[in-house]
């Protein structure tokens, strides 16, 4: 079990390369969903606290002094 | 004039809240599919070995590099003819990913490459059309965030966009040339329906995985953009109502 | 054509009077291709092989270091929006700045590549044709600069950030001007090379106008 599973991991003596492929490509593809996921939030976030702030001055809207997006 | 600028976007974001949570099921489900085909059910190449896993993330982020291309291109296109709103919101949203997986497919071609062909890098007609390409993308993104006015810098970057559009089947076509006059074609060229159905499947179940995480990531990114430029809108006329 | 013909000697007056311009994109040239013997080392066959591709490179960042100033004056003085306010259709006067700007700093470049050519030990059969294809290119390169120089106008690090747009755009007329020159001194033909050059400059002639006067329009809006 262990030995196959060696083997497995071993990729007939390639395994850096393929493993590097591969976690390679998870690293990218997560860090650009985290990132969209992180922007995402914040931006819709600051926008919801623009409306309520534009609508407890009578329809005015004035935004806090966060960073411009 | 604010109700023009979004009423697409609007319909656009109520697509994309029934769209969303669809591709990311897909994005995940093909991309595990083809995950078990790829490291467990196919087999090792006769030539290759092991290293012909590679190919299964290889290929479908050149793919991808290449389609999120044209997307930037078509909304750039979209925006500065049609003066459609969402053309140059889907453009910007869809570089960063491209650009992310044209690193993946640099990177990934760099660790096939070194135990096939001896090297991390050759300068190959197919590697140095995707290394230009690479480069596009960070001149389109330098360029949107090198203007203090963003609508500026979006007009740019979409000139900047088609530009590079016309040029990517010229630089294709000359590397191609430029290479076969220096050393025969190297690459592992692979012909479409000669591969085996057993490396097939992996291949494209990995394509459609990446294929719906890039519409996933787009429609998100789509979503952050639109909630920017409405807090831009937002602030612009409480500075008028304040002056 | 008046417009043409005005801007053209307007321009070319304007940089013989500030003068030392053309000067100096020919000296970055002179200067930077003489480097390559110390990094390189001055072994006569190692640099009769690289001393097309070396003068090529050079003079596709001697152009480049010029291009930045191609629509900038007239930006930052107001006269661009005069240009594009005018009657005058605005290919013609992308046109016009175009060819003054190759004439200072393109053709000097071509005039100086004998004497390149002669510190670099390159093979004598290749230097016509690397005249020639110079004499293409650099007016593609013009061009295609042009297009960036025009949407970097007003942008943080213009300098910097219209290389980045304009170099990988370049890599195919140097791609065939160092086969042009390669292929001749090999004793083949220069011929289609030289041909492909020539294609790209009438493309680029044809197409570049375009995108450069819209990238203008929208930086004087």
């Amino acid at each position: 079990m262990i030995d196959r599973l060696a083997a497995f991991l071993a990729m007939g003596g390639h395994g850096g390369f393929v493993w590097g492929a591969y976690a390679t490509a998870a690293i990218v593809l997560l860090a650009i969903l985290a990132a969209s996921l992180l922007r995402v939030q914040r931006e819709e976030r600051a926008l919801q606290r623009l409306a309520e702030a534009g609508g407890r001055r009578g329809g005015r809207a004035r935004g806090p002094a966060g960073p411009a997006a | 004039m604010v109700m023009h600028r979004f009423a697409n976007p609007a319909r656009f974001l109520r697509f994309a809240a029934v769209a969303l949570p669809w591709f990311s099921a897909a994005a995940v489900l093909c991309m595990a599919a083809g995950l078990a085909f790829g490291l467990f059910v196919s087999p090792a190449d006769y030539q290759q070995g092991e290293t012909v896993r590679i190919m299964y993330v290889h290929v479908p982020s050149a793919w991808m590099a290449m389609f999120a291309y044209t997307v930037v291109a078509g909304g750039s296109i979209s925006a500065l003819v049609w003066k459609h709103p969402l053309g140059e919101i889907v453009a910007r949203a869809a570089a960063p990913i491209g650009t992310g997986f044209t690193l993946v497919c640099l990177v990934t071609g760099a660790l096939w490459g070194k135990p096939m062909w001896g090297a991390w890098w050759v300068w190959d007609a197919r590697l140095t059309s995707v290394l230009v390409l690479f480069f596009l993308y960070l001149g389109y993104m330098a360029l949107l965030g090198a203007f203090d006015d963003p609508v500026r810098g979006g007009r740019a970057a979409s000139i900047l966009a088609i530009v590079g559009l016309v040029n990517v089947p010229i630089i294709k076509w000359s590397v191609d040339w430029w290479n076969t006059l220096h050393q025969p074609a190297s690459v592992a060229r692979m012909d479409g329906p000669a591969i085996h159905s057993s490396m097939l499947v992996p291949l494209l179940l990995m394509a459609a995985g990446f294929a719906c995480y890039f519409a996933a990531v787009l429609l998100l990114r789509v979503r952050a953009e639109v909630a920017a430029r409405r807090i831009r809108t937002l602030r612009l006329a409480a500075m008028e109502a304040e002056s | 054509m008046n417009a043409f013909r005005a801007i053209l000697v307007r321009d070319l007056r304007l940089a013989l009077r500030q003068g030392g311009d053309a000067a100096a994109v020919v000296l970055f040239f002179v200067l930077a291709a003489s480097l390559f013997p110390f990094g390189v080392g001055p072994e006569p066959n190692l640099l009769a092989r690289v001393a097309a591709g070396v003068i090529w490179v050079t003079a596709l960042l001697a152009v480049m270091l010029g291009l930045d100033r191609l629509f900038l004056a007239d930006h930052e003085d107001g006269s661009l929006e005069g240009m594009v306010a005018s009657p005058a259709p605005m290919l013609v006067i992308v046109l016009a700045k175009c060819l003054a700007q190759w004439l200072l700093s393109g053709l000097p470049l071509v005039l100086a590549t004998p004497i390149l050519a002669i510190f670099l030990q390159l093979p004598a059969e290749g230097l016509p044709a690397l005249l020639g294809a110079l004499l293409l290119g650099t007016p593609t390169l013009v061009l295609v600069g042009a297009i960036g120089a025009a949407l970097v106008l007003g942008a943080r690090r213009g300098g910097v950030l219209l290389a980045l747009l304009v170099l990988p755009l370049t890599v195919p007329v140097l791609i065939f001007g160092v086969a042009a020159a390669d292929a001749a001194i090999a004793g083949l033909p220069a011929r289609p090379h030289l041909l492909v050059l020539g294609a790209m400059l009438l493309a680029a002639l044809a197409a570049a106008p375009f995108a450069a006067a819209a990238a203008l329009r929208q930086a004087v809006e």
